[in-house]
């Protein structure tokens, strides 16, 4: 899996990943919306709150402050006390955890299907009743700390990844990362997330998910319930701030230890949310063309820079058409011993030059849509998989029904569009590269017999 | 980018305590052997038109003998040819009928698991093809060649991680010269000296009917699933399974290795031989140290490193459980100024575990925990061709999941006290910091 390492980074789907069927909807009259999607395989629940925040909302000296918050989530509500959240999942033999991105900060628990009713309770307990307590505030910020020392700082891809984010976006929020610029982290006041999450989490800012072993009806009267008292917000759309065109390829270095360079290449695309009209095609045409190049081991890069012209020790191909804002076609790369960056670099802007000037094969895209639709059965496997599609298609604004028709509207794809994408929208005026210079690493060992004896620390 | 809220698991991926029961109804688990030797555990699941399949062989790098990384190696080669097909040819038949497979050992077993629809061109085109892999992999010089070159730049990222050369330290200095003490991945030594003839007499030793189980879950009956087995393996000569590892010996004393690292963070690994699966002491233990690091944040660990003092966004411990003892191990990663401490508070945790035992209360919720979750880790057919493979692979009872719950629900606290007494020595833990805190003291070259 080393060369999906772009996977690891930016939490993209893969493309045989979209897809659902038998969903029932409701709304209630506070805006909550609820979809349920029953599966009887086996007697277990997932719940997912979907909540329409994440770092592209954030303003500059805020940034990281959706994740914050997530975090705070665990912390004690009016009536429950910090930690008491987790005791009780744990308890009803529940998993729970949460995952805030650019779009949407998200909630889960995993659980049997006769505790659906403590789950739903709990949810609706914290979607607007939080405490957000100076005394649970302080040691959690530290955990955020060192959550983005041991995610970025010490992680020297990571570290690249987010300097080329804000290196190829000057006004895009998704300039910012997920976690937030340190210094941004360190003057973080209890106030800030008191007003984050009053503006944000509210009914009809969320859309709740259950798959698994239930009975819609007893799903809705029991949002009904827990959720329907709960007062809805006036939620002010943030400003756009869409990204001006790029104006020339950009280009930067970083230099952190590491004994690997590493390139990462961006050109400026559209997706679904940004498409223009009559376009829509464009961000599918894109998903197949990032598939082309890099959608299993017998697409191009594997084949002809991994295996055939031996370039690249790993390289991979990304794009994602799901997002709320316009989004980057990546390109990424581990040069082979011997190599160096810019050999594979010429190497992936050759693979670039080719699909602009040649359509791809029919035998190509034939075995993409196999692909895509032998996932379509495996996702199946996979309750919450499946309940994640539809919440993140849900709230990205597409609507969940997208879910049923990927496959089909990915499959109408021709040769002849993803030639015309790639000619529009991979141009080096709307590209950049950033590339990881390794620094020294000496590390040494001292060991020593017995614990205790080694002195001070510096 | 996602942001997962906190580590629940620990990282290595393979070997996990994934286990529990309940009224759920089970997964019927049919076993024979194939003509060649091999077990088959099978469990029909016709509610998806799809099967998967994992096979695995007593082949891990526990075999590697003086090539640390060949089990690794050989499993990595075997989709870059076989039978008929070049590297290109393979991926070409799996992918375009929509099966996925892989290859990869650890470092009891090299295990290859496949996904494929049953639809029957598709299921006869991935399992023929999967059929050769095992049994007629070419090994052809240049792919060797590519294998060996890419993994040692893979190697040399790794050391671009403190987690993963803490790790590395930690299984050297708790297995010394035990077979378990090398990384499956290998070292650059050993890479460069692996030559094909290494690779094939691998192959020709481990790649046996009587040295693979093979498990199988999916829209099967037992006729189909039989033929099945007997495709994949058929072709394997029978052989004999592998000798028994040696058992690992107890550490004598306590020992602290430090190494300097240019993070902004020291990470902790503390650990020593562990149990085995099918070990005696195994639910005290599983069930103890589910409430010592073993139940994500409402662990002891959790609370006492992050929760309350915000020292460590992820800390906990595991038993990982192999043919013979594996590691008892716990781990945080925290700002270099604060690792000493950090480190004296995770020992001391433990120490106070061991001194104390559970309350009541711990082990009630920890019994909650473990036996209400049960049907979760047997909700997909990926779960259960794990649980399979495992049963099978480490010769447990075919009633495991069924008495699962069961041997929870009876464990005591007197047991997890007395288990943790006898086999968790914090007195002669190996310990490896990798960060600042380590940037002191006489300095050892390493490579």
């Amino acid at each position: 899996m080393r060369g999906r390492s772009l996977a690891l980074l930016l939490c993209l789907f893969p493309l045989a990943a979209l897809g659902a069927s038998t969903v029932q909807q409701e709304v209630l009259d506070n805006g909550l919306k609820v979809l349920v999607k029953p599966d009887q395989r086996a007697p277990v629940v997932t719940v997912q709150v979907w909540y329409r925040v994440g770092s592209g909302d954030e303003h500059e000296g805020l940034t990281g402050l959706s994740h914050m918050l997530e975090h705070m989530m665990f912390k004690g509500t009016e009536t429950l006390a910090p930690g008491d959240y987790s005791r009780i999942i744990a308890a009803n033999g529940g998993e729970e955890n949460a995952f805030t991105s650019r779009d949407y900060t998200a909630y889960y628990q995993n659980l049997a299907s006769d505790r659906l009713d403590i789950a739903f309770e709990l949810e609706a307990d914290r979607m607007r009743h939080l405490k957000l307590a100076p005394e649970e505030f302080a040691p959690e910020l530290q955990v955020v700390r060192e959550e983005r020392r041991m995610r970025t700082e010490d992680n020297p891809r990571s570290l690249t990844y987010e300097r080329f984010n804000a290196a190829a976006f000057e006004v895009s929020p998704y300039r910012h990362p997920v976690i937030g610029w340190a210094s941004d982290i360190e003057q973080y006041r209890i106030e800030d997330l008191r007003s984050w999450y009053r503006q944000w989490y509210a009914p009809n800012n969320a859309t709740l998910v259950v798959a698994g072993d239930v009975q819609p009806e007893e799903v809705f009267r029991l949002a009904e319930r827990h959720f329907g008292p709960l007062e809805s917000e006036t939620i002010e759309p943030i400003k756009a701030r869409p990204e001006p065109e790029q104006l020339g390829e950009k280009r930067i270095q970083v230099k952190a230890p590491a004994q690997e360079p590493w390139l990462v290449m961006g050109y400026k695309t559209p997706v679904l949310a940004t498409a223009k009209p009559g376009a829509e095609w464009e961000p599918y045409a894109l998903e197949m063309l990032a598939a082309v190049l890099d959608g299993g081991s017998s697409a191009r890069f594997s084949r002809e820079l991994v295996r055939s012209r031996q370039i690249a020790a790993s390289a991979g191909a990304g794009y994602s058409a799901f997002s709320r804002r316009s989004e980057l076609f990546l390109l990424e790369g581990v040069p082979a011993r011997g190599q160096d960056i810019a050999t594979l670099e010429a190497a992936l802007r050759e693979q670039i030059e080719r699909v602009r000037t040649e359509p791809v094969q029919p035998e190509e895209l034939e075995r993409i849509r196999t692909q895509l639709i032998a996932g379509k059965v495996y996702e199946q496997d996979s309750l919450f998989y499946q309940a994640m599609q539809l919440g993140m298609l849900e709230t990205v604004g597409l609507g969940w029904e997208l879910a049923d028709t990927y496959v089909e509207r990915i499959s109408a794809v021709t040769p002849e569009q993803i030639q015309a994408v790639a000619r529009n929208y991979l141009v080096s005026d709307h590209l950049t590269v950033a590339v990881l210079d390794p620094q020294p690493t000496e590390s040494v060992a001292t060991p020593s017999t017995s614990l205790g004896d080694s002195g001070h620390v510096h | 980018m996602c942001i997962d809220r906190r580590a629940l698991r620990p990282w290595i991926a393979t070997g996990l305590l994934l286990l529990a029961t309940s009224a759920q109804a089970l997964p019927e688990i049919q076993s024979w052997t194939t003509s060649n030797g091999a077990r088959v555990l099978f469990a029909s699941a016709p509610e998806l038109p799809m099967v998967d399949v994992h096979i695995a062989f007593d082949a891990g790098s526990a075999r590697d003998g003086a090539h640390p990384g060949l089990a690794s190696l050989t499993a990595a080669l075997l989709t870059q040819g076989a039978g008929a097909w070049n590297a290109d040819g393979i991926a070409e038949r799996l992918e375009g009928v929509g099966a996925e497979l892989h290859a990869s050992a650890d470092r009891d077993m090299t295990e290859v698991t496949l996904r494929s629809l049953t639809r029957e061109d598709a299921l006869e085109t991935a399992v023929a093809t999967l059929a050769a892999i095992l049994a007629r992999p070419t090994f052809a010089p240049e792919d060797v060649e590519r294998m060996r070159r890419n993994r040692l730049v893979a190697l040399r990222q790794e050391q671009e991680s403190p987690r993963e050369v803490a790790s590395r330290a930690l299984w050297r200095a708790v297995f010394a010269n035990h077979p378990y003490a090398e990384d499956p991945q290998g070292t650059p030594e050993a890479i460069k000296a692996i030559d094909r003839e290494t690779l094939a007499a691998f192959h020709e030793r481990y790649y046996r009917g009587a040295n693979a189980v093979i498990a199988i879950v999916g829209a099967l009956d037992r006729a189909g699933a039989e033929q099945l087995a007997e495709r994949i393996l058929g072709e394997l000569p029978r052989g004999a399974r592998a000798a028994e590892l040696p058992p690992a010996p107890e550490l004598t004393a306590a020992r602290q290795e430090r190494i300097a690292f240019p993070s902004s963070q020291t990470t902790i690994l503390a650990g020593q031989p562990g149990m085995r699966r099918g070990d005696p002491d195994y639910f005290p233990l599983y069930v103890g140290n589910h409430i010592l690091g073993g139940s994500g944040l409402v662990s002891l660990l959790m609370e006492e490193i992050r929760a309350k003092r915000g020292l460590s966004y992820s800390t906990y411990s595991y038993f990982l459980p192999l043919a013979q003892p594996g590691p008892f191990l716990m781990s945080l990663q925290t700002r270099n100024d604060q690792a000493e401490a950090a480190q004296a508070l995770m020992l001391e945790t433990l120490r106070r575990f061991i001194e104390r035992g559970p309350t009541e209360e711990e082990l009630d919720a920890a019994r909650k925990n473990i036996t209400g979750g049960f049907p979760l880790r047997i909700d997909s057919n990926a779960d259960i061709v794990r649980y399979l493979a495992m049963i099978g692979f480490y010769g447990l009872e075919l009633d495991y999941l069924a008495r699962f719950t069961a041997r929870i629900e009876s464990v005591t606290a007197e047991q997890i006290r007395d288990a943790f007494a006898r086999r968790v020595h914090p007195e002669r833990l190996v310990t490896v910091s990798v960060g600042e805190m380590g940037a002191h003291g006489p300095e050892v070259a390493r490579q």
